[in-house]
């Protein structure tokens, strides 16, 4: 049984088509990203894998209930954080934890909520208003709202958007307790290094389509090569190193080198044009650069 | 059944937390209509011949407020939930349409009972009333809030804008309720607007509401009864097919 079954889901939205055909399988236990440009349809996706959403075509099962037919069975196992900060203004944050522990058909959970809270800083702010917490601390109550009926998936939409350094590493160091605890996260997220650092799994959606689907470190080995920034003071790259320019910008060359050999090649090949190199830097694979590429690729 | 009894407490807490805007504010302003048209009008009008038309007045006024605290609570909860976005919160968690519908329409009767009975409170003082048939009163109160509640889902859900609903209160729910017969009995309006008057369902709400204080109405309790029920009951089933279809709520 998968934490989350996507089955050739579609969503058109008129004559938008915001899910194409979206297949995949996430195992329980998985820390899984799911990223791309903004409009790609990661959010449409969630929500239809939170229920919040109804796919024109295709099925969604989450630790194998049907979000359409068992829907209860699939919400009980599903905990989302949503990307806006929303809030209710009436409620203190003790209070909303509780309606949310009671929405989902929980009394008497005070024990567990006390304990997230906890885990997460809240304890101090337990009667304060929504209303007059920091933006990080809101976003501390939406992760709480998603765990207080203890899911074992739990869905991060950009959870560290707008959030601040230290409150990021915070959630994140949570966000693997959990996982070690036993949930299964699915997150997506814009900071690729972070995705590149806590996801065992990645899936890349560009307009619609999940355009890869992998393991991170097989991801990074598919291009494996290595990036060498060069600003030169001619402005023009010698011809037999024009077929590893990757980009140009004035008088920045981005030149792409299959390992730390080829530098040697690269370096000879500037001295006997007589270009003379002002700035030199020489990157490793990340995450940032394959997902340019793929989204490149798939354009 | 905790999903909904949850949704229904967060729901009666919600309009607590600001009883001074949500009780105090259409206590005060029925009252103010009692002083305002009770001074004005007594001993110019007289509607029924052994009452006094400030006597007349209140339960007007008191139902009047029981269908407008109804109509505004649910609609206003929904739409701001959905404006601000915390919608979600109760759109995530398995919580079945019936549930939602009757948390909302519930809480939306309690506050509209505290409303109704604050204004009979305050009023009260100025007037000799009975209860010739209090079930009369009593479930006329029950209907006529439910039906406004529900129509009050109805337009939280469909309103995208705050100005929309303002639309639908100000343009469709004021003008039911004003013209519906809370300050004078259609017998006194011309046969047009008798006939027109006897096509708004508020009019048989506060007509039967009126029955069980003065056991005279201008309509037979048990004829406006159906009509209330009949509204209710067709209003109902609209909101659910509504709501199980997610219209507005789940894309």
């Amino acid at each position: 049984m998968y934490a989350i079954e996507v089955r050739d889901v579609e969503k058109r939205y008129g004559a938008l088509q915001a899910l194409a055909g979206v297949s995949l399988a996430i195992e329980p236990g998985e820390i899984f990203g799911l990223l791309g440009p903004n409009g790609a349809g990661k959010t449409t996706l969630i929500s239809i894998v939170a229920g919040l959403t109804r796919a024109s075509a295709g099925s969604v099962k989450v630790m194998g209930a049907d979000v359409v037919d068992d829907y209860r069975r699939a919400r009980r196992m599903l905990g989302v954080v949503p990307q806006e900060l929303v809030f209710d203004p009436f409620f203190t944050v003790r209070e909303t934890l509780e309606f949310q522990s009671g929405y989902f058909g929980l009394r008497a959970n005070g024990d567990w909520i006390d304990e997230v809270m906890h885990h997460l800083d809240l304890t101090a702010k337990s009667g304060a208003n929504m209303r007059t917490l920091s933006g990080g601390m809101k976003r501390r109550v939406l992760v709480a709202q998603a765990l207080v009926h203890k899911p074992p998936v739990i869905v991060l939409d950009e959870p560290t958007a707008g959030v601040d350094v230290e409150l990021r590493q915070g959630l994140w160091s949570f966000v693997r307790r959990l996982n070690h605890d036993g949930h299964t996260i699915v997150l997506t997220t814009h900071y690729l290094e972070e995705a590149e650092l806590l996801c065992g799994r990645i899936g890349m959606l560009k307009a619609g389509r999940l355009v890869a689907l992998d393991s991170t470190s097989n991801l990074l080995k598919t291009f494996r090569g290595l990036q060498l920034k060069l600003r030169l003071d001619r402005e023009k790259l010698p011809a037999q190193l024009a077929s590893r320019l990757l980009a140009r910008e004035g008088d920045r060359f981005t030149l792409e080198l299959h390992d730390y050999a080829e530098l040697e090649q690269v370096l000879v090949g500037l001295r006997q044009a007589g270009e003379t190199i002002l700035e030199f830097e020489l990157q490793p694979p990340d995450l940032e650069e394959v997902f340019v590429r793929i989204m490149d690729r798939s354009a | 059944m905790t999903g909904f009894l949850t949704l229904f407490c967060k729901e009666v807490l919600r309009f607590w937390k600001v009883a001074f805007q949500t009780i105090a504010a259409p206590v005060l302003t029925a009252l103010l209509y009692l002083l305002i048209f009770g001074q004005a009008l007594e001993g110019h009008v007289r509607v029924y011949e052994s009452i006094r038309y400030t006597a007349f007045l209140v339960p007007g006024l008191v139902m009047m407020s029981v269908l407008q605290n109804a109509f505004a609570n649910s609609s206003s909860s929904l739409i701001q939930s959905k404006i601000t976005g915390n919608i979600v919160f109760i759109l995530l968690p398995p919580i079945s349409y019936l549930q939602f519908f009757g948390a909302y329409v519930l809480a939306s009767m309690v506050r509209a009972f505290v409303v109704g009975l604050g204004v009979l409170a305050a009023t009260v003082w100025f007037v000799d009333l009975s209860l010739a048939a209090p079930l009369w009163a009593i479930t006329f109160a029950l209907l006529g809030s439910a039906v406004l509640a529900t129509l009050g889902v109805v337009a939280g859900i469909w309103a995208d804008k705050f100005d929309q609903l303002a639309g639908f209160q100000n343009f469709v729910i004021m003008p039911l309720t004003f013209l519906s017969g809370v300050f004078y009995s259609i017998h006194s309006l011309p046969q047009v607007w008798q006939a027109i008057s006897r096509f708004n369902p508020i009019f048989y709400m506060i007509d039967g509401f009126r029955y069980g204080f003065f056991g005279v109405s201008d309509v037979a309790p048990a004829s406006s009864f159906i009509v209330v029920v009949a509204c209710l009951a067709g209003l109902t089933c609209a909101t659910l097919w509504l709501l199980r279809r997610g219209y507005k709520l789940r894309s």
